[in-house]
């Protein structure tokens, strides 16, 4: 592999299941030592994805090529250069902590020199030592992240793909994960990572927002939410329910929606983002009480306004006749 | 291939299953049931079977007769009938399996030279059962009539007389013949059985995936996973083996290792099948009725083992040229009881390595690392 | 059902001396030597949107399932819209409506098929049920697909769907278990509006996530871990209740920072937070100086030290350390 050349390239990487695409001509590119974020909802794609850069599902069309190996055609080469966490615990269950890693460094052939050292380092990220003779069945689902996590880890790859490691853990193993992961690619390596967390999504260095298969934009979290700044208002009222109504109705309002004790008013591109504009706009509706001001913008709120403008683009979505979820 | 990848697959299921009791038991406890189940209870044997007789003449000639039937030890008078009308009562009900007639002038008819009768009646409701009791009464009339020619008259005599003898299993006990085709059958149950589910398993708990997106080869692990099985099958020969010479009786004439050699191939190839089912299917539900009807009803039935395969159907007959246990079966029973070496059962032994070669193969081709 | 949400309900006004529609009290669940769920007590008004908060196998579900009366309480009480809910189980679930996490939904029947099926085991009335499905039907924008196999539709239309079904005898009390689980974000939000609109109605709604962030909607929460109830307030009042600052710093090298701080003095957790560290730390202008300072001993360059009003992870985190540390294996 040239330098200069990105690590992991996808190119017009497809898949189909029946007449269901699954993944639809997706073509971007990592770079070494990029933590990349795969992100969007359950159905997007996600797993799709990352099955197919791991090798373990054949692209239907196109190609992608990992550190130089190419997936469609040498998918076992690809394999020894990546490591892949799947979302639903892969580990044995019925073996212990300790076993599962042993076998694991086995099948990668480490170096019998280097595992202790190796075992050692995944510890002490991991706190697993306490635990290395309980069945990883046993273990509670932090616990087994991790343990995933260092079993990934403990063939030292270049490239880590991870498919939703924080899924329903706790708060606090969560942090240890993400810190982890944080110090590979610290150290050099090349993570892919697919969530549905919005909000773990601020972390990436770059990130691919997918929607049904397609990406709807690539690019940083700055980047993607500097376009929508400003474009957030919050607005306070003495009726709630009639300011959210009166807002959704307002031309340039791509949505607004109660949370907490606001309403968050997020506008359409290009319209008109002076908050008093909206205050006027909504007392005009008799909406008495009215306090807008900005607010910053989440991915959230950059994913909900690309969508809702991709699929005005289209005239109908994919699935025909289910009807369009109206922001 | 690397020894340590194959070694690691082969470590890792020996330490599942010795955590899984259900597998554990399939492979140790089922033999030995079966084993003792269709070695005791199993028996075409026809011993002590109830009688009823009812002597019309009362004579010492007919008395005679019927001494000799109770001391052949097949039959075991347990009803004595005055009255035609009850005998059929008594087989209806089933208290006698067989009812022995005298008729009035029956001794007359043996003093003047006459052909004198005997009626046995028996219960045909068991063909088989009803076949073997009427050869039986048979034998003891014509041994019992020629012991009497001795006393009188010239006897008459027949111009051949058939002197059988049976070789290999001389008492013809049925278990002789039992035991080592239930080894063949056993070994090819337990041995698709346990493999079948070994893939799929994987498959539907997500190990798989995980394992199959790493450097590990298709034979690596199809060759890691055998190992443990073909193990717990050479043990399970064993113990078959063991159980049959101990507490059976059943000889073993021919070479162990042979047996052992054989059985190797054997079992590879049934392992084989197995985890081809499994890596077909992956789903363990599937799986193991897959294996049922690809081994288990294929190798009862159709190996020789319960029905002679030239009793059946021709169609059914060169469908058992398609079943490995039939050629297995012709090596546990010709080591077992005849004491034959490679010079006989090299046809056999060159198709249990076909069947080896053809099993592995077929796992090996048939598992893929891919979800799809 | 189509009507607007409305305004959040502060935590304790409950409107008067109404019997709450749920009252838990020191109720809990063992499974053999496991236990799930310890001595957890809350009570819910009725019409509020109250949210059961933590970690897969902190004890949402199990403690759900007691409530609904599908799994008996090892100890302790619960009453669910009057009944209780260790006797009474039977008749609590003609009275509440459950929507399961997996959705429990027909996937090879159709729409209009599982509403039926769903009508029939809640005893609607065939009139009655003609009137909900079309209801319901329209809530979840499938009137136009009522002849499609569930299998065939989006994740959003299968959780509105499920939801309806829940809703079809009107019950008093509504139970979600992780009910926006994996769905997009814009179908989450029309999902809350739904939810809102129903408690607006005067449906008590009980929610079960384990993303921090949509705890935000509820009107007060309770968060669990490992079986415990380790906090019980309105997402404001959590908030501030925290007793802590919580500062957002910007660096070179977070991970390594976030390293350096953990443990500093005055300093009471340090994370990642995105690209940046956040730092809960006693007193704001303290801890900032002891992050610069800090920081320059590990030869980190800082770009930014600012306070931020701490997130439910921060608050999560903080409570559990204060409980005794980190969750073990």
């Amino acid at each position: 592999m040239a330098a200069g050349e990105p690590m992991i390239r996808l190119d017009r990487l497809s898949r189909r299941f029946g007449d269901r695409t699954a993944v639809d001509d997706l073509s971007l590119e990592v770079e070494r030592g990029e933590l990349f974020g795969l992100v969007g909802p359950d159905g997007a794609g996600k797993t799709t994805i990352l099955r197919m850069l791991a090798g373990v599902l054949r692209p239907s069309g196109g190609d992608a090529v990992l550190a130089g190996a190419a997936v469609a055609s040498d998918p076992e080469a690809v394999k020894r250069r990546t490591a892949y966490m799947p979302q639903r615990f892969g580990l044995y269950a019925d073996l212990t902590v300790i076993e599962n890693l042993r076998f694991y460094a086995d099948l990668y052939r480490v170096p019998r020199a280097e595992l202790k050292a190796r075992l050692g380092r995944l510890f002490e990220f991991s706190g697993l030592e306490p635990f290395r003779d309980r069945l990883a069945g046993r273990l509670s689902g932090g616990m087994k992240q991790k343990l995933g996590l260092s079993c990934a880890l403990i063939h030292q790859p270049e490239i880590l793909l991870l498919d939703e490691p924080t899924f329903g853990v706790d708060p606090v193993s969560r942090r240890d994960l993400w810190l982890i992961v944080h110090r590979m690619v610290a150290d050099g390596v090349t993570a892919v990572v697919a969530t549905a967390y919005l909000d773990e999504a601020e972390r990436f260095d770059r990130l691919a927002l997918l929607h049904r298969g397609r990406a709807l934009a690539v690019d940083t979290p700055r980047a993607l939410r500097s376009g929508l700044e400003g474009g957030v208002l919050e607005v306070a009222a003495d009726d709630l329910r009639r300011a959210r109504e009166a807002a959704s109705g307002l031309d340039g309002v791509a949505q607004a929606v109660a949370f907490g004790d606001r309403v968050r008013v997020v506008l359409d591109d290009g319209a008109d983002r002076d908050p008093d504009s909206l205050g006027e706009a909504l007392a005009a509706e008799g909406v008495e009480g009215v306090r807008v001001r900005p607010a910053r913008a989440s991915l959230e709120d950059a994913f909900i306004q690309r969508v809702a403008a991709a699929e005005a683009e289209q005239d109908t979505p994919s699935e025909a006749t289910v009807p369009a979820e109206a922001p | 291939m690397s020894p340590r990848r194959l070694l690691a697959i082969a470590r890792k299921e020996v330490r599942q299953l010795s955590r899984d009791t259900r597998s554990l038991l399939l492979a140790f406890l089922l033999p030995v049931l079966l084993l003792i189940l269709f070695g005791y209870a199993i028996s075409w044997d026809v011993r002590d079977v109830r009688t009823g007789v009812l002597d019309q003449d009362r004579s010492a000639a007919g008395r005679e007769l019927l001494d000799a039937f109770r001391a052949s030890g097949y039959f075991s008078i347990t009803a004595v009938i005055d009255d035609p009308g009850e005998i059929r009562p008594l087989l209806d009900r089933g208290s006698v399996q067989a009812v022995l007639v005298i008729p009035p002038g029956f001794a007359a008819d043996l003093g003047a030279g006459r052909t004198a009768r005997v009626q046995a009646l028996v219960d045909g409701s068991d063909a088989n059962t009803a076949t073997i009791v009427l050869g039986y009464a048979r034998g003891v009339v014509a041994s019992w009539a020629a012991r009497r020619g001795g006393d009188g008259a010239e006897p008459p005599r027949p111009p051949l007389v058939a002197q059988t003898r049976v070789w290999f299993n001389e008492e013809l006990e049925s278990k002789n013949m039992i035991v080592p085709g239930l080894v063949a059958v056993i070994m090819m149950i337990v041995a698709a059985m346990l493999t079948s589910l070994t893939i799929a398993r994987e498959w539907e708990r997500g190990t798989m995936e995980q394992l199959a997106a790493t450097p590990v080869t298709r034979l690596e692990v199809v060759m890691g996973k055998l190992l443990p099985y073909l193990v717990i099958g050479l043990l399970d020969v064993a113990l078959s083996t063991a159980l049959g010479v101990w507490l059976f009786g059943v000889p073993l004439r021919g070479s162990l290792l042979l047996l052992a050699a054989l059985s190797l191939l054997f079992l590879l190839g049934a392992l084989g099948l197995g985890m081809f089912i499994s890596a077909i299917t992956r789903s363990q539900i599937l799986a193991t009725q897959a294996a049922m009807i690809a081994t288990f009803l294929p190798a009862f039935l159709l190996s020789g083992f319960m029905f002679a395969i030239e009793v059946m159907p021709r169609a059914l007959q060169f469908v058992t040229y398609l079943v490995p246990a039939r050629y297995f079966l012709v090596v546990t029973r010709g080591i077992f009881l005849k004491g034959v070496g490679v010079g006989v059962l090299h046809t056999q032994a060159l198709l249990m390595l076909a069947f080896a070669a053809a099993g592995v193969g077929l796992a090996v081709a048939s598992f893929r690392k891919e979800l799809a | 059902m189509t009507a607007a949400p409305s305004p959040a309900r502060s935590g304790n006004d409950s409107g008067g001396t109404a019997e709450p529609a749920i009252e838990v009290e020191d109720l809990s669940r063992a499974f053999g030597g496991f236990v799930a769920v310890e001595g957890v007590s809350f009570e819910v008004a009725a019409g509020e949107v109250f949210g059961l908060l933590g970690p897969n196998g902190a004890g949402k579900t199990t403690t759900i399932r007691m409530l609904a009366g599908l799994l008996a309480p090892t100890s302790g009480r619960a009453r669910v819209a009057g009944l209780d809910a260790a006797t009474e189980g039977e008749v609590i679930k003609e009275r509440i409506g459950y929507m399961s996490q997996l959705f429990s939904l027909y996937t090879d029947l159709t729409v209009a098929e599982n509403v039926a099926f769903f009508g029939g085991l809640y005893g609607v009335g065939r009139e009655r049920l003609d009137e909900r499905r079309e209801e319901i039907l329209e809530m979840a924008r499938l009137t136009g697909a009522r002849d499609r196999p569930v299998a065939e539709l989006p994740l959003g239309f299968k959780q509105r769907l499920a939801l309806g079904c829940a809703l079809l005898h009107e019950p008093a009390v509504v139970f979600l278990d992780e009910p926006t689980s994996g769905v997009d974000p814009l179908s989450r939000r029309s999902f809350w509006e739904l939810i809102y609109a129903l408690a607006a109605g005067g449906t008590t709604v009980l929610v079960t996530t384990h993303y921090l962030e949509e705890a935000e909607y509820c009107h007060r929460l309770a968060l669990l871990n490992r079986g415990r109830l380790i906090a019980l307030d309105t997402p404001a009042g959590l908030r501030t209740g925290l007793g802590e600052a919580v500062l957002e710093i910007e660096c070179d090298d977070p991970p390594r920072a976030a390293e350096a701080l953990a443990g500093a003095p005055g300093v009471t957790a340090a994370g990642l937070y995105g690209r940046t560290v956040h730092a809960a730390v006693e007193d704001a202008g303290e801890g900032e100086r002891t992050v610069r300072a800090r920081l320059e001993e590990a030869a980190i360059g800082v770009s930014g030290v600012r306070t931020v009003e701490p997130s439910l992870e921060d608050v999560f985190v903080s409570l559990v350390e204060a409980a005794g540390g980190a969750v073990a294996g």
